[in-house]
């Protein structure tokens, strides 16, 4: 068994569904519209703030504000690529097909995961220069220290929130069921535990609230988190790996 | 050629394959044989490598499935309604599969042509109808040309033109020296196109013979006998030593009995006749019958009585 047949395959397979095309078309534009929205209404508040508060002023961060809610519709892509062989029975043709497993999931997760850098770099750019736009005189550039990182990191983030949710749906099936896990997850919970003090330092390990801190240009004063913006995605790495390990793992030792 | 030994399937203490030895030969149709819930579906995705079996082993042309390369082009199975995704056209999901195997494109076409389905290819297959799917099913096993194919209880959902083209084309794909491996519940189906029979029961194998064997043994043949002079007849059967049973309306059933020697019988003794007719009792009795000692048994070998799936199958066989 080639593995490049196996990839044709899986790219045949992604291309020619409709959800593919919905859910990463509303990652672009949510990410982007929202994104722009809050650079403007940050533009407007720049007057009105304290010292402090204009010297940890990220514009660039703040054009990126669109991805808490973009990443929903990666995690809705990540999750239907994978779920929709079970939720459909196309499991049984595919593994009928492609016996080793191995060479079937992640072939899938590799097409998956290159269409969602390609989409997440578009929209991180994308996002990155129409937010400046908003921005006007607060605006950052693209040559400033630190800024090409967090765009480029943008897009990674966004792939690798896909790759966790892949593996999360490879786990659990049932596309219901991962959604229903992982959207109330990124959302709220762990906006909720990376926020509130007692549960903050714990929080900031979760892969959303340590990935994202690649993009992050200007360091918020008394900021004591213990890894850099590399770090940090290597953390959010971890996670889906080990999401990845326990999909492999279930997939191998189920009965499909 | 698939072969089995020692198969085995459990769920938790429940026994869904029971210690499945049997083989499958090229070049005839072999019927898969056996009530609903007999572990029919559950050897057949064993086959494919789909569940992991307890014990035994079962091998396609000597190798086990995973060790096949582009299985699409050794075996092409046929194994339930609609495994597939719906939005997907039906040429693309072959397209999906070809890709898989490096089968060319070419013979997505082909095959959408021999199963009848090139005017609908491009549309979603979430439309398409049972009959309609068990034909796109039907070319995603014929694909990659493979010289085995399996088809589980392919006239499902199909109307009489379907089942018709199904069974022709089962029986050519034999005649061309495949394996053709094809299960149903139904006895009468199974009459029609298979030669040789595999019947198994509560997962275990009840007889692995060919089918004229298997009418031979397990068919009651007995014969009809209807006469206005009832009494003297009976009269005349016992004195030759022949049993005959009462059945009702004036009927009597011999058993084993041959009708030429009941006839001549009857004018020697001047006896008028009715009716005299070899009957031959259906192979549907004959699998039930068959299929019913393995509930006695299963029955007897444990001690917790099993919900009685066996009695579920019969009674849809009668509503059938």
């Amino acid at each position: 068994m080639a593995v490049t047949q196996v990839v044709r395959s899986e790219w045949t397979k992604i291309r020619s569904v409709a959800s593919t095309v919905w859910t990463l078309s509303l990652v672009v534009v949510v990410t982007v519209a929202l994104g722009m929205l809050i650079s403007a209404l940050s533009k407007n508040e720049f007057d009105s703030m304290s010292g402090p508060q204009r010297a940890e002023f990220d514009p660039t961060f703040i054009s990126f504000a669109g991805m808490s809610l973009g990443q929903l519709a990666m995690i809705v892509f990540g999750v239907l690529v994978v779920s929709n062989e079970y939720s459909t029975g196309m499991i049984r043709t595919s593994l009928a097909a492609v016996p080793q497993r191995g060479s079937f999931l992640f072939s899938k997760i590799a097409v998956a995961t290159g269409l969602a850098l390609l989409v997440g770099l578009v929209t991180s750019f994308a996002a990155f220069f129409l937010g400046q736009a908003m921005l006007g005189e607060h605006r950052a550039e693209i040559g400033d220290p630190g800024v090409l990182r967090a765009v480029i990191g943008g897009g990674l983030y966004m792939a690798l929130i896909a790759m966790f949710s892949m593996g999360v749906a490879a786990m659990l099936r049932s596309p219901m069921l991962s959604l229903g896990i992982l959207m109330p997850f990124f959302f709220l919970i762990s906006n909720i535990l990376g926020n509130v003090d007692a549960t903050k330092k714990v929080g900031r390990f979760l892969p959303d609230q340590a990935g994202s801190k690649i993009m992050q240009v200007v360091t918020p004063i008394d900021d004591d988190t213990p890894y850099g913006p590399w770090g940090g995605l290597g953390i959010m790495g971890l996670w889906v790996l080990a999401a990845l390990v326990g999909g492999y793992v279930l997939l191998k030792k189920r009965d499909a | 050629m698939i072969e089995l030994e020692g198969l085995t399937k459990r769920y938790g203490e429940k026994v869904a394959v029971n210690n499945l030895s049997f083989t499958v030969r090229p070049g005839i149709v072999t019927g898969f044989l056996g009530p609903n819930g007999a572990g029919k579906s559950t050897t057949m995705r064993m086959i494919l490598g789909l569940d992991h079996p307890t014990a035994g082993d079962v091998r396609i042309d000597g190798k086990h499935y995973q060790q096949l390369k582009d299985p699409l082009t050794y075996i092409g199975a046929l194994l339930e309604a609609k495994a597939w995704h719906g939005g997907r056209t039906a040429y693309n999901h072959l397209l999906c599969l070809a890709h898989s195997n490096g089968i060319p494109r070419s013979r997505v076409r082909e095959v959408l042509d021999t199963v009848g389905l090139t005017a609908v290819a491009r549309k979603k297959t979430k439309g398409f109808s049972m009959g309609m799917g068990q034909r796109l099913g039907i070319a995603a096993a014929l694909l990659g040309d493979p010289r085995i194919l399996m088809f589980d209880e392919p006239v499902n959902g199909l109307d009489p033109e379907g089942i018709h083209w199904i069974r022709t084309l089962m029986k050519s794909l034999a005649a061309q020296g495949r394996t053709v491996f094809v299960s149903s519940h139904l006895m009468s189906e199974m009459a029609l196109t298979a030669e040789h029979l595999v019947v198994i029961g509560q997962g275990r194998l009840l007889a692995d013979t060919s089918m004229a064997d298997f009418i031979a043994r397990n068919s009651r043949s007995y014969v009809r006998v209807r006469s206005p002079q009832r009494e003297r007849l009976l009269d005349v059967l016992h004195q030759a030593g022949i049993v005959a049973v009462e059945s009702g309306d004036g009927v009597l059933e011999v058993d084993g009995g041959k009708a030429e020697h009941i006839g001549e019988l009857a004018s020697q003794h001047r006896i008028t006749l009715h009716e005299l007719s070899p009957q031959q009792a259906s192979l549907e009795e004959a699998f039930m019958q068959l299929t019913a000692e393995s509930v006695e048994y299963h029955a007897h070998s444990e001690t917790r009585p099993e919900p009685p799936r066996q009695q579920q199958w019969g009674e849809g066989w009668k509503r059938g």
